[in-house]
């Protein structure tokens, strides 16, 4: 698998204030990355640098010569301006092309064939000439992965991509992610949601102005941070079994509980594994 | 009435009113759509409080010229000629260009935000151009030179062959630009960021639509006066917002709302001799409420 994109010591910030640093970690072609982090942690600051609309202020973003020359396909946050847009979903989803077009006015026979059939790799067909701003949330996240489709099929970063949408959708749209993963695009995923972990192969954490953890799904499952964070995330998943009795004190990481935890982490794992397949059934009951 | 009309049209400059003004309010409409969805509404309007105090400048400039040049010798009758035959275009263009990019910028990098960056200096304009005005100009009727500039009563009745000319031109640029970068507004004016991170110059787009802006607005002074040129770019767009749903059945419903109430306001203008301007913002309105209500009607069925 080759590395598209590789980011090394860099750090990120606007006008001489630092948001974040010591930031390393590669992507490889197929990985599926989720980068988590509270609010204010740099995941935008991030995101934008992914997307070369900032410059690092030391280190060094590498690009594959590929990746570089087509850029990222980018799903944005909606904006207030989308919200009442007057533009049929085709119309919007061929405006993904507009970067291969160069000095072009028009879009060739071509892209508009992949326009067409992103659209239908989507599943929203039927909605091809509907008004974007008719849709539901699901729906317009659809037409814009479409779109984001269309600028690049190697690889998409996602910014927050269910906020907003109802458990259902949500199911749906990861779900639909994950099999454009399956086939082979490359996903970044910024997420506050914590059953985003679960489809990715990489986690990548940032928080307090640094990176805490990069690496594979398993291995931040079984580290203190991981457990911790998918605990504090969600509380409402902690169930009052005896079992699970431990699991609110890892958040609490005094040196003292630090030998403790260490003890029974294998009985923790176990618990922590427990809670997150617990959330997710949780989640498909809600559905 | 067809009499009338008939007779009004058979002089040359109610033809030339009836031509600009049709080209006016079709680049208008175009940029429109842009502009409301961008939120940038109100980029027009301060824009256009610029082109009047550049327009008092241009106003006192050829004013204190020719009264240094009352002598008799040649130079003196050179300098004279040159201010008759260039129009006050020549400096409210460029002025006004430099206001939208300046406008632009201070919305992207914000130490001021940008409504308020607008804000002042759309008022700055004003009191600057009022000011000007009032000290230096040497006609006997200042309040009526300031409300034809505000708002336009007469000034597309006393065009000459030349402005036509540079109206007609000025407004087949906006049109042809327009086509051509079609794709390019729309994809911009949906997602800036997402136009961005695919390799879409996006601020160069943005510098365009600025610019073709003021272009506009430079042109539609002559046709409402510079306080009601936002009426002219937004309403249009407006009303055919409520009932379409793609974005290019909105630019061109848009277009036609515009022309058409352009051709008729200027007629009924003629017919019943009211304010040119306002006649046409008063056909504009009457449209959006008639769509307001028929995509009521229609929602409902």
């Amino acid at each position: 698998m080759s590395e598209q994109i590789r980011c090394t010591n860099v750090t990120l910030g606007y006008e001489g204030n630092i948001v974040a640093e010591d930031i390393d970690f590669t992507i490889c072609e197929g990985d599926y990355l989720c980068i988590l982090g509270e609010n204010g942690s740099g995941k935008s600051t991030l995101i934008r640098a992914l997307l070369g609309l900032l410059h690092v202020m030391s280190g060094e973003i590498k690009r594959d010569p590929e990746i570089a020359k087509s850029g990222l396909g980018y799903l944005p946050q909606q904006t207030v301006v989308q919200r009442d847009f007057p533009a049929s979903v085709r119309e919007i989803v061929r405006s993904g092309c507009l970067a291969g077009c160069g000095l072009r006015p028009f879009y060739s026979k071509e892209q508009k064939a992949l326009a067409e059939r992103n659209i239908e790799r989507l599943g929203i067909k039927d909605l091809a000439g509907r008004c974007y701003r008719e849709l539901s949330g699901g729906q317009q996240q659809r037409v814009l992965l479409a779109r984001a489709l269309c600028a690049t099929e190697k690889i998409l970063l996602l910014d927050e991509p269910v906020t907003g949408l109802d458990p259902k959708a949500q199911q749906d749209l990861y779900e639909l992610i994950a099999s454009l993963n399956r086939s082979g695009v490359t996903i970044i995923m910024v997420s506050h949601d914590v059953s985003a972990v679960n489809y990715a192969s990489h986690i990548l954490h940032i928080g307090s102005g640094r990176q805490l953890f990069f690496g594979t799904k398993e291995k931040y499952l079984r580290s203190r941070l991981g457990r911790s964070y998918i605990i504090s995330e969600d509380p409402g998943s902690i169930p009052e079994t005896d079992e699970e009795d431990e699991a609110p004190e890892e958040s609490g990481l005094s040196a003292k509980q630090k030998a403790a935890i260490a003890a029974g982490a294998g009985l923790l794992t176990l618990g922590v594994q427990q809670t997150i397949h617990r959330y997710v059934k949780r989640g498909e009951r809600n559905v | 009435m067809f009499d009338k009309l008939a007779m009004y049209f058979s002089y040359p400059f109610v033809r030339y009113a009836l031509i600009v003004g049709l080209l006016i309010a079709l680049c208008s409409s175009l940029l429109g759509v842009s502009l409301v969805l961008k939120r940038f509404s109100f980029i027009g309007d301060g824009l256009s409080h610029v082109a009047f105090g550049a327009m008092s400048v241009a106003t006192v400039v050829s004013v204190s010229l020719r009264s240094a040049a009352a002598s008799d010798n040649a130079v003196a009758k050179w300098i004279t000629d040159v201010i008759n035959k260039t129009n006050s275009m020549v400096i409210i263009l460029p002025v006004t260009l430099i206001a939208a990019i300046l406008l632009l910028k201070t919305g992207q990098n914000t130490k001021i935000k940008g409504d308020a960056a607008i804000a002042m200096i759309s008022v700055g304009a004003l009191a600057f151009g009022y000011m000007l005005i009032n000290m230096f100009s040497a006609s006997a009727n200042v309040a009526g030179d300031v409300c034809s500039t505000l708002f336009g009563s007469t000034s597309i009745l006393t065009l000459t062959e030349g402005e036509v000319w540079m109206s007609a031109i000025l407004s087949g640029i906006v049109i042809v630009i327009f086509l051509l970068f079609y794709n390019k507004i729309f994809a911009v004016t949906f997602d800036e960021n997402f136009a961005k991170a695919t390799g879409v110059r996006a601020n160069s787009y943005n510098l365009l639509i600025a610019v073709i802006t003021a272009l506009i607005i430079v042109l539609a002074m002559n046709l409402v006066g510079s306080l009601l040129i936002s009426a002219l770019i937004i309403f249009p767009a407006l009303s055919a917002m409520r009932l379409f749903k793609s974005f290019r059945a909105v630019i061109i419903c848009s277009a036609v709302i515009s022309v058409i109430c352009a051709g008729s306001g200027l007629i009924a203008s003629i017919l019943f001799s009211t304010p040119v301007g306002s006649t046409i913002v008063m056909a504009d309105m009457a449209v959006f409420f008639l769509f307001c209500i028929l995509s009521k009607i229609l929602r409902r069925a």
